[in-house]
């Protein structure tokens, strides 16, 4: 297990390898469908954006609301290939991380080594585990959009894996070649 | 005629609700277990010890199991001599839902308009409810919530006879493939087979419904699913497509009688997370 503090510089990333697992500590914004729709369309509209993308981290994650007492309530990663269409514009415009689960697309891919950044892969279902790793979560943006919202998590010892490296390499490959067949 | 309040189909359902999302089924549960008994690889064994620890902190603390809590889905089946008095049955199936959702801290993940404003109602409702006359003086509701990474892998196939078991198995398989390690595996797979278009798809999600250790009472199709489910874990996509064993708990079938012409099959992948209940009202 690799202990992180974020941000992570661009040599922390670079020593990561598909596979690796980690835990991470910090700042980490949540985003999911609703929200990089209109990321996208701001972007768009040459609009100022409610979060500093530069070197920033996205949790694919649309909490359950928080009881009275907890920072959050469950929030494991939601399905990432969905933010597929948005995510290499983010990542050329300064973000350098992403948790999620599930396959991303070449272009992703592409975009992820064109920036030297890292997509990791925490455990889908687990939410009610994963919610003892987030200390704190503020409000951002969107707010309308409730589970959607972005929010800021604060996160201490977040567990995860190395999904995608710097180098393109991804955990989920194996399965390509075992199948015989590319994702959808 | 035997008169039942709707406000008791209310009351379950919001009851049903509550415990679903934080409290897993022991059937899953002990499947669970048995899988991460069988993983050597070590992201696949560390994914599964970290779902069978989320179930345990799930229900002592009484968190949800999985931050999707679902769309909820109700099959009422009310006795022909019931007299359903209080109001309308379907505004107490969502006030249910809703109060199930609101008081418990549970995620708001329906929209109203799919493809256009998609707009948060708030409530989780309206619930998918399905209703069938049957024989007798109860009102039996089956509630599941579903959530929506494994449900977006579900898939239909309209087979024709000749395609035969072996139609069925390639296709139950390769739906399972595409799903891989998006939609949260170890499933368990609802498979339905026959009827039409639109009723295959409901045997499919009803297959979803029975306990893990129960097989389908017709030798041949329990057979099948036996067949399917060590092809399933043979694709090696395992515990959150990290490779391994166990890609699926279970695969269980419902089938229907159909058209000379056809053979639908209804495939509805669901994660491990395969949340049910039911009550009777009496």
């Amino acid at each position: 297990m690799k202990r992180l503090q974020l941000p992570l510089s661009e040599e922390e990333r670079m020593s990561l390898k598909a596979g690796d697992a980690v835990l991470l500590s910090g700042e980490i914004y949540t985003a999911r469908d609703a929200a990089h729709k209109r990321l996208h369309e701001m972007i768009e509209r040459n609009e100022e954006l409610p979060f500093d993308l530069n070197d920033a981290v996205i949790y694919y994650v649309g909490p359950t609301p928080a009881k009275p007492g907890q920072a959050i309530g469950s929030a494991g990663p939601t399905t990432s290939g969905r933010m597929d269409p948005y995510a290499p514009l983010l990542l050329d415009l300064g973000l350098k991380g992403m948790i999620g689960k599930g396959k991303r697309n070449d272009q992703v891919k592409d975009a992820i080594v064109r920036n030297k950044a890292v997509y990791f892969v925490a455990v889908g279902g687990a939410g009610a585990l994963l919610s003892h790793s987030i200390m704190k979560r503020e409000p951002v943006a969107f707010d309308d959009l409730l589970a959607e919202a972005i929010t800021k998590l604060t996160v201490k010892d977040f567990p995860c894996f190395v999904g995608i490296d710097c180098l393109g390499r991804d955990i989920y490959d194996r399965d390509e070649r075992v199948l015989g067949r590319e994702e959808l | 005629m035997k008169e039942i309040n709707v406000r008791r189909i209310e009351d379950a359902v919001a009851s049903m609700c509550a415990d679903i999302a934080v409290n897993c089924g022991s059937d899953i549960a002990q499947a669970l277990e048995a899988a991460k008994e069988k993983e050597e690889g070590e992201m696949a064994s560390a994914a599964m010890a970290m779902l069978v620890e989320n179930i345990r902190i799930a229900r002592e603390e009484q968190i949800p199991i999985c931050q999707d809590t679902g769309l909820a889905i109700v099959w009422l089946e009310i006795g022909q001599d019931v007299h359903l008095v209080g109001g309308s049955l379907k505004d107490a199936v969502n006030k249910g839902v809703e109060r199930g959702y609101s008081d418990n801290y549970l995620r708001a993940s329906a929209v109203d308009d799919p493809l256009y404003e998609r707009k948060n109602t708030k409530t989780n409702t309206p619930a998918v409810i399905y209703t069938d006359i049957v024989d007798g003086d109860e009102v039996k509701i089956s509630l599941m919530a579903k959530g929506f990474g494994s449900e977006n892998k579900s898939a239909l196939k309209m087979l024709t006879p000749a395609d035969g078991e072996q139609g069925v198995i390639d296709f139950v398989l390769e739906t399972i493939e595409k799903a891989g390690g998006n939609a949260c595996p170890p499933f368990v797979i609802g498979v339905g087979i026959g009827g039409t278009f639109d009723s295959c798809a409901c045997l499919s999600k009803k297959a979803l419904l029975r306990p893990l250790s129960q097989h389908n009472s017709d030798a041949r199709y329990a057979a099948l699913e036996q067949k399917l489910l060590d092809g399933a874990n043979a694709l090696n996509i395992g515990p959150m497509g990290f490779h391994g064993n166990t890609t699926a708990l279970a695969v269980q079938i419902e089938q229907a009688p159909t058209h000379i012409a056809g053979m639908p099959v209804a495939v509805n992948v669901c994660c491990h997370v395969c949340r049910h209940a039911k009550a009777v009202i009496a």
